[in-house]
């Protein structure tokens, strides 16, 4: 039994670059074609801060990322925002170097976000060894940013589930999850999770042979009753069955509901009443 | 039938290194080149590995260019556990240049009137190595090559029988598996062990697809293919041999490599159940000795997934985050296994993706 632990980047990394489509996030398809020991990141911070200054670990944004990943196509990440910067939190951008699109995910938050230390946590596919950056924006105008090395390869390429016939016949499931017995009174924690394969555009049709076409959760509103804890905007960098644990303001009363929409224009709702509310 | 290779050229248009291949194996068959496949089996024999046979039989030079890492070395010739069944134990490892990619069990049954393959090791070269000791012990046709699974150490060598025209025979949802991850299989591996050590390899689906169970016959005996439900992955079938009572579980077993998951953790423990509960006179692993009792050898396996899943379920259960539970869960198991660094963790978090959905 071998799992690919060497570094190798597929050809098929041109073709995902050219089906990005106009999307917001994606960058020149120029990317796609990264050599191993080429930085991108001057391009990429380019596009997406123009000559803004960032601010690099100073502590406004952490982020917790393995060394080596164990599974390359489900990395698994943690930002966090410490209290004192939550309040003036605005976006939080999350970037993948080498990945054929950078960009995994822009979470921008909304006023029930909540007041105490902030934690978005995620699983994302890193097509070969690189960087990975969160880039928080601050309410002032300020970008403030950390960075983790990640062993990694192949994530992208990876083919959907290990159990072709279940991925699509779930397709669209979603649980949300309330950590009711983590939760402390000011920052409780929630977990929404997709059943979506998330295509990469790299992956192989298993009865063609042929490249499938990308189709991924492209956006999500996270809300408390009427208001916003979160919205992100996502890529192919998230890995499939998107997954992510969020904090979000106490408040007194509303629901936790997660609406999800993939590029095929596919709605996706779930709903949960925390406890007591 | 039709394959893959790097280029994803098919292959009913042999590119030059394949005929090349596809000459020198023909010519093991063929009356007119008796005296090469002599020369190349008893190179294979003396542990020099089949590439210089090879090229000893095309250009008369044995020794002109010495390979880098032998590729078809293993750790020689197969042993018969049982009248007529042979199984070669792979080398405990991943792909390198040193192991050649001869890294999991691979074995045959021999038949009165054909002989079946049952894995094929990880690049042609290790397929032809095996095919050379087939061959040192019978003419009998080579009709079947069955493989347990889609993972590339099983299934790389099956191109060295190409020229014997057999059956490939897989679990229903093998072609589609090995369709998906054909051209990262032959990339990631190539890159491992070498691209001499690979030459020639290429994916080959099967032709034959077992839906649920199905038998082949051997001439005095029968193999009976069972299609398992996903488990180690979701395409795991077993081969029971009728003479001798011998059960092939593919990498079902692992045994000193640790199991790794890429199907169901749950689907897996369910089916040990089941198997355990079953009698056959032993058993031959995908990783690990060449015969085992049962269900004796099940009973690690079974221990360590039962702790993976019991210590994974106790941290979603917990709201413990993935990384946590990849960081802290059955690291006692850790001095049972070989592998374990390379392999536990990412068990643990294919593990969590699928138990956090219970």
């Amino acid at each position: 039994m071998v799992f690919e632990k060497t570094a190798f980047r597929s050809r098929a990394a041109g073709i995902c670059g050219g089906i990005i489509l106009g999307f917001a996030l994606a960058l020149a398809p120029a990317a796609a074609q990264a050599p191993a020991d080429e930085d991108m990141w001057p391009g990429i911070r380019k596009d997406l801060y123009a000559d803004r200054m960032i601010a690099e670990d100073d502590g406004a944004v952490a982020l917790e990322a393995p060394v080596r990943a164990d599974d390359a196509a489900v990395v698994p990440i943690t930002m966090k925002i410490p209290a004192e910067v939550a309040a003036k939190a605005k976006a939080l951008t999350l970037v993948i170097e080498k990945n054929p699109m950078p960009v995994a995910a822009t979470f921008t938050f909304g006023p029930a976000a909540g007041v105490g230390e902030r934690m978005i946590s995620t699983r994302v596919r890193v097509d070969m060894y690189s960087n990975v950056r969160a880039v928080l924006e601050t309410t002032d105008g300020n970008l403030h940013m950390a960075t983790k090395f990640v062993k990694a390869a192949g994530g992208c390429s990876a083919p959907a589930l290990k159990d072709a016939e279940q991925a699509l016949a779930q397709l669209g499931k979603m649980k949300l999850r309330l950590y009711e017995a983590n939760q402390t009174p000011l920052m409780p924690e929630a977990q929404v999770m997709i059943r979506h394969p998330n295509y990469s555009g790299m992956q192989m049709n298993q009865l063609t042979g042929l490249y499938i076409p990308a189709k991924y959760v492209q956006s999500m509103e996270v809300k408390r009753g009427n208001d916003v804890i979160f919205t992100m905007e996502g890529g192919i960098s998230l890995s499939e069955n998107p997954n992510i644990r969020f904090t979000y303001g106490a408040g007194d009363a509303g629901e936790i509901t997660v609406t999800a929409k993939d590029t095929d224009g596919s709605v996706f709702t779930v709903r949960h009443n925390p406890k007591g509310s | 039938m039709w394959s893959y290779r790097l280029n994803r050229r098919r292959s009913g248009k042999p590119n030059k290194v394949a005929r090349r291949i596809a000459t020198g194996i023909a010519g093991v068959g063929s009356p007119g080149l008796a005296c090469d496949r002599r020369q190349a089996i008893s190179a294979a024999i003396a542990g020099m590995g089949l590439l210089i046979g090879l090229r000893f039989s095309l250009t008369g030079s044995a020794m002109a260019e010495a390979p880098t890492g032998t590729a078809a070395s293993g750790d020689g010739r197969p042993r018969e556990i049982g009248s007529g069944v042979f199984v070669h134990r792979g080398q405990l490892g991943v792909y390198t240049p040193g192991n050649g990619g001869d890294i999991c069990n691979t074995g045959f049954v021999i038949g009165a009137d054909a002989v079946a393959v049952i894995d094929t090791g990880g690049t042609a070269a290790v397929g032809r190595a095996l095919r050379d000791h087939i061959r040192s012990l019978t003419d009998r046709p080579i009709r079947y090559v069955i493989n347990t699974h889609m993972h590339p150490d099983h299934v790389l060598g099956n191109a060295a029988f190409k020229a014997d025209n057999p059956a490939f025979v897989g679990h229903g949802k093998l072609g589609a598996a090995l369709t998906a991850r054909a051209e990262r299989y032959l990339a990631f591996n190539m890159q491992a062990v070498g691209a001499e050590a690979f030459e020639g390899t290429e994916i080959i689906v099967p032709t034959v697809a077992v839906a649920s169970s199905q038998s082949i016959e051997l001439g005095g005996r029968r193999l009976t293919l069972t299609a398992r439900p996903t488990a180690h992955t979701d395409n795991d079938l077993t081969i029971h041999d009728s003479a001798t009572d011998i059960l092939f579980t593919g990498d079902l077993i692992f045994s000193g490599h640790v199991p790794t998951l890429d199907g169901s953790i749950r689907g897996w423990l369910a089916l040990l159940d089941t198997l355990a509960g079953q009698s056959v006179k032993q058993i031959v692993p995908g990783h690990g000795p060449a015969a085992m009792p049962w269900p004796d050898a099940a009973r690690p396996v079974q221990r360590y997934l039962g702790a993976v899943a019991g210590g994974v379920r106790a941290a979603i259960r917990e709201g413990r985050t993935m990384s946590d539970a990849i960081a802290t869960v059955a690291r006692e198991e850790q001095d049972q296994w070989e592998l374990f660094d390379e392999f536990h963790g990412r068990n643990i978090s294919a593990a969590f993706a699928e138990l956090e959905w219970e």
